[in-house]
């Protein structure tokens, strides 16, 4: 007993655990040697410690499996968040590109995209200088309503974090929360034969009062978002096609009801989408 | 992203060891480790700048685990104690081996969980004291007096289990 501290049981299970430094495992052998109850307790307890470790040894030998490879869940990150393109050559590193609450994981973009975002934030706040194609007012009506499913688009698409409010397992209260916000029953159109699924959804200001977004994703991470509200001119509109960049949508109105589906996708990809929103949705419309 | 890749990808083979060992179900303790793993990227930037990723990432498998024990508890679902060939063991060892790692594996499951934590995270996944109270988000003093509560009936329960003379128990069943 050099030190003259007496040993411990914390001493002892250091003991165990092969965690003392050189001179206090001396001190603590030479305790032992001196008590051999205390000895054999302890040997067991190394024992026992040696059997776990030897029980549970071979799961850590095992392969890792594929689904748990770092690399590709850090890679399938980024493109959630970059909503598509993980091809970009650029770094990520301009200071104007959207970007989740933690900004470690921005995804690649390449310049042009920077250019366009750094435009996009530029140009929010202002829906009243946003013109479709350059020919028709936004006003109240449809033009209106694409560019309101744009900007939810661009503010919840990239959103890492809280994407949506109420989650897919939540539907039953999803459903009821924005059908109670818009005074007309919302259904969720099931697209999983087009490869997307159902994340969840919310409800969004617009400058038209409440909107129901709901969410989508696919296989690849790339998300489409419709927004459904209540349209008080253009009751009755035929699907129209629209681009803000990269953001492509499809718009339309049924019975008083606005409907528009966007994501960053080609119209040959976001078109049939929206048709079969459109053909559920005007299934659900009551006659 | 390359600290986050180059500090965790070699954890990985011990988180699933102890995500199994809690579970004591491969596919469900792998589902654990896949989820852990995407809150580790998401939460990378939040940990505190000291370079113990070990811990941190442990914390955060251990809490999924006890979040999944604890919805287990809630269903009833009842984990099967007496299975031959225990999940939690990879490989059939040695027959005699074999014999004794099933019976002790089986004994630990019947520790409690904070108990089990603290052993498996210590003697199996050689963490220090400190970064087990860490993990357990635990003063270093419930450590040692869980550690040495977690030894004392591990032993009594294995004393009480001679291997030659054991017979089968009856799973629980709900």
């Amino acid at each position: 007993m050099t030190s003259g501290r007496p040993i411990t049981e914390a001493d002892l299970h250091a003991y165990v655990d092969q965690a003392l430094d050189a001179p206090r495992r001396a001190e603590v052998q030479a305790y032992l040697d001196q008590h051999p109850e205390i000895a054999r307790r302890v040997a067991a307890e190394a024992r026992q410690r040696g059997d776990l470790r030897a029980a549970f040894a071979a799961i850590a030998e095992e392969p890792v499996p594929a689904t748990l490879s770092l690399a590709q869940l850090i890679d399938r990150r980024s493109r959630i968040v970059g909503g598509g393109d993980p091809d970009g050559a650029a770094g990520g590193a301009g200071g104007n590109a959207p970007r989740g609450i933690d900004g470690h994981y921005r995804p690649r973009r390449p310049a042009w995209q920077l250019a366009i975002a750094a435009v996009v934030l530029v140009g929010l706040g202002g829906l009243g200088g946003w013109a479709a194609r350059g020919a028709t007012r936004p006003g109240n009506g449809i033009a209106a309503l694409a560019q309101e499913a744009t900007d939810s688009y661009r503010v919840y698409a990239p959103d890492r974090v809280h994407p949506v409010e109420l989650r897919a397992v939540d539907q039953g209260a999803l459903i009821a929360w924005v059908s109670d916000r818009l005074a007309h029953p919302v259904s969720v159109p099931d697209l999983t034969k087009a490869g997307f699924r159902f994340m969840g959804g919310r409800v969004v200001v617009t400058a038209h009062g409440p909107a129901g977004l709901l969410m989508y994703d696919d296989d690849r991470g790339t998300r489409m978002v419709m927004l459904v509200r209540p349209m008080a001119v253009e009751r009755d509109t035929a699907m129209s096609a629209h681009a803000s960049g990269s953001v492509r949508g499809f718009s339309w109105a049924r019975r008083g009801v606005g409907y528009s589906v966007v994501a960053e996708a080609s119209a040959d990809r976001l078109h049939p989408l929206a048709d079969e929103v459109r053909r559920q949705t005007d299934a659900g419309v009551p006659g | 992203m390359h600290d986050l890749q180059a500090a965790v990808e070699p954890l990985i083979p011990a988180l699933r060891r102890y995500a199994r060992a809690l579970l004591r179900d491969r596919a469900a303790a792998d589902d654990l480790v896949h989820d852990c793993l995407e809150r580790t990227i998401s939460r990378w930037h939040q940990r505190r700048g000291d370079g113990d990723a070990r811990a941190w990432v442990f914390a955060i498998l251990h809490n999924l685990a006890m979040n999944r024990l604890r919805q287990r508890a809630r269903r009833g679902a009842h984990v099967a104690l007496d299975d031959a060939d225990d999940p939690a063991l990879a490989r059939p060892p040695a027959q005699e081996d074999q014999l004794r790692h099933g019976d002790l594996v089986r004994a630990l499951a019947e520790l409690p969980a904070d108990q089990r934590s603290v052993l498996l995270l210590v003697a199996v996944e050689d963490l220090s004291y400190a970064e087990a109270a860490r993990v357990l988000d635990v003063p270093i003093g419930t450590v040692m007096s869980r550690l040495s509560r977690a030894r004392e009936r591990l032993h009594r329960l294995m004393d009480d289990l001679p291997a030659s003379a054991r017979p089968n128990r009856l799973r629980s069943v709900p």
